[in-house]
């Protein structure tokens, strides 16, 4: 689905006249392979280059050197360009800035409207991208009325009336209140196991990275950690050195862990630290 | 003596179609140094409550005391209330505008009145509180880093020695190190200034570790006013305001479920272990 090969993004400064005065090297050699279907999680601290490498993903960036495939097709191609970015959808952090539409299902019908669909089929799209995200019985509100879980959501059917295959999701959840985080999550991971959409999720949320299929952690634009949530979230140490953290509960394990507790490392879920300490969950 | 809320309520476009009110009949009392959360989902009317505790907004009905006078008098000089109130607006780095670091954080003194000197001291001691050193004090607010200009923001707001200072998210976009150096630095300058400060957060694990009263809105009312071993014991009903408990909150209660005799007021990861390991054998 995406083929990310020996990739460098070089960032040119430019002093006041807007000369070029030097570069920041945000992407460094980073390579990554994301079968169709799976749930990435992207994590890494402010600066570690993660939207950088997001916005690779949808051709909103090309490459200084290396390259980037989105199913198959090479981003530095110009001609494939509206092709890759109707098949990578991506989603931003402020929903506010991504909804233009008077009624949410104009907003919704934006995109398929752009894209030159046939009218009867954007209506098919809209109502079908409505109802995936759970926002169906919201068609006819304004936008503005919509709390930011909502209107987050509202934002990702806009992206799923395009038919992606894929969506990238770049911190998606950091302006919202917990039942609109929890919803936007839920939202994405119906997609991806329902509708089999591969989604690239980057958060500062460590919680919200344990369901994913594969974690890939970001430090000074190289990947420096990869594997599933469970070999990531043992590494307790490791990942506070990248000033990131581990879910509460993967803590708490690990805390009692190194004062005698007989129970594993990389405990992801309350039930399963429950399944180690308690009497009756056994 | 602080602030204190008398039935306060607030009505968006009085009068019209659009009418909506905000918030009914809020009493409340902000006392001096204490460090208090303010919880709610979009739109239970926490934006509105802090845009009143600094007389941004007026009533509809109820009174808004400082230090015992009526804010919204007529004779009342709100330039009081602005110094004292300092508010923290959420991506408070949007509004750096000046030319260096330490004109920016100037500013909000010279607005004050004060003379150039007393201006130019408190910039480079609210500096120095937020960790900016002299080496950056000519650089444009512009080339920092998110997480530095966060900081310079809140130095702004520092620089007028506020003595009730209300954040409106500021963790909001950044990585946990960036949140624990921001929430670091707050709970510090509560300390070192006897501040009352008040965290608007969405992060239910951020207010357990920080504070120590929360105040929940939902629906324009307060529902809760406690100590956050208080409020978090009501779960269940926050849950049903749109909000959660500290994730160390479900992990305690299930834990009783599931048998094991703890009790669930735990809120930090430390305090959880302290009990489970009182409950359960240790080989050594």
């Amino acid at each position: 689905m995406i083929k990310v090969s020996k990739l460098i993004h070089d960032y040119i400064q430019r002093d006041e006249d807007g000369n070029p005065s030097g570069t920041i090297r945000a992407i460094d050699d980073v390579s990554l392979d994301v079968k169709p279907g799976q749930f990435i999680a992207i994590l890494g601290h402010n600066g570690s280059g993660k939207s950088t490498l997001a916005k690779h993903l949808n051709a909103l960036l090309f490459p200084t050197e290396g390259a980037v495939w989105i199913n198959g097709l090479d981003t530095r191609d110009q001609q494939y360009l509206w092709e890759i970015r109707q098949t990578a959808g991506m989603v931003f952090q402020n929903p506010d800035n991504q909804i233009i539409g008077q009624v949410v299902e104009e907003d919704v019908g934006f995109g398929p409207e752009n894209m030159g669909v046939p009218t009867e089929e954007i209506w098919e799209r809209v109502e079908e991208s409505l109802k995936a995200v759970g926002m169906y019985e919201y068609r006819k509100k304004s936008p503005n009325r919509l709390s930011g879980g909502q209107k987050q959501r509202v934002s990702i059917a806009g992206v799923i009336a395009m038919h992606p295959r894929c969506i990238v999701m770049d911190e998606p959840t950091a302006m919202l209140d917990p039942s609109g985080r929890a919803d936007v999550i839920r939202a994405a991971l119906t997609l991806n196991k329902g509708e089999g959409i591969t989604i690239i999720l980057i958060t500062h949320y460590m919680e919200e990275a344990i369901q994913a299929d594969r974690i890939f952690v970001m430090d000074r634009g190289r990947i420096a950690m990869q594997g599933s949530p469970r070999e990531i979230f043992s590494r307790v140490e490791e990942m506070q050195e990248l000033h990131l953290d581990v879910p509460q509960v993967t803590l708490l394990a690990h805390t009692l862990r190194s004062r005698g507790v007989d129970i594993p490392e990389g405990i992801l879920t309350s039930e399963e630290l429950a399944r180690a300490i308690c009497p009756d969950a056994k | 003596m602080g602030i204190q809320l008398e039935k306060v309520s607030y009505v968006y476009e009085q009068g019209t179609a659009m009418q909506t009110s905000a918030l009914q009949d809020v009493t409340l009392e902000i006392p001096d140094n204490q460090f208090i959360g303010l919880i709610g989902h979009t739109g239970s009317g926490k934006s509105t409550l802090v845009q009143l505790l600094n007389g941004l907004l007026k009533p509809s009905s109820g009174r808004v005391l400082y230090n015992g006078e009526d804010i919204h008098s007529d004779k009342y000089d709100k330039k009081v209330l602005r110094a004292a109130v300092g508010l923290v607006f959420q991506y408070p780095e949007h509004q750096l505008f000046e030319v260096d670091v330490l004109s920016d954080v100037m500013y909000g003194p010279r607005n004050l009145g004060l003379d150039e000197a007393e201006c130019k001291k408190r910039a480079v001691e609210a500096l120095a509180d937020v960790g900016m050193e002299e080496e950056y004090f000519k650089t444009s607010p512009f080339d920092l880093s998110g997480g530095q200009k966060r900081r310079v923001a809140i130095a702004g707001v520092l620089a007028m020695r506020p003595s009730i200072l209300i954040l409106d998210e500021p963790t909001a976009g950044l990585d946990p190190r960036g949140r624990d150096e921001i929430l670091g630095l707050i709970s510090r300058m509560k300390k070192e200034y006897s501040m009352t400060i008040i965290l608007v957060s969405h992060s239910m694990d951020d207010v357990a570790r920080y504070v120590e009263r929360i105040i929940v809105m939902g629906g324009g009312k307060k529902i809760f006013d406690n100590t956050p071993e208080g409020v978090f014991r009501h779960y269940k009903e926050l849950e049903d305001l749109g909000l959660s408990a500290p994730q160390i909150t479900y992990i305690m209660n299930l834990l009783k479920e599931k048998g094991l005799d703890v009790r669930t007021n735990a809120l930090t990861v430390e305090q959880a272990a302290e009990e489970i390991l009182a409950k359960i054998p240790v080989k050594k």
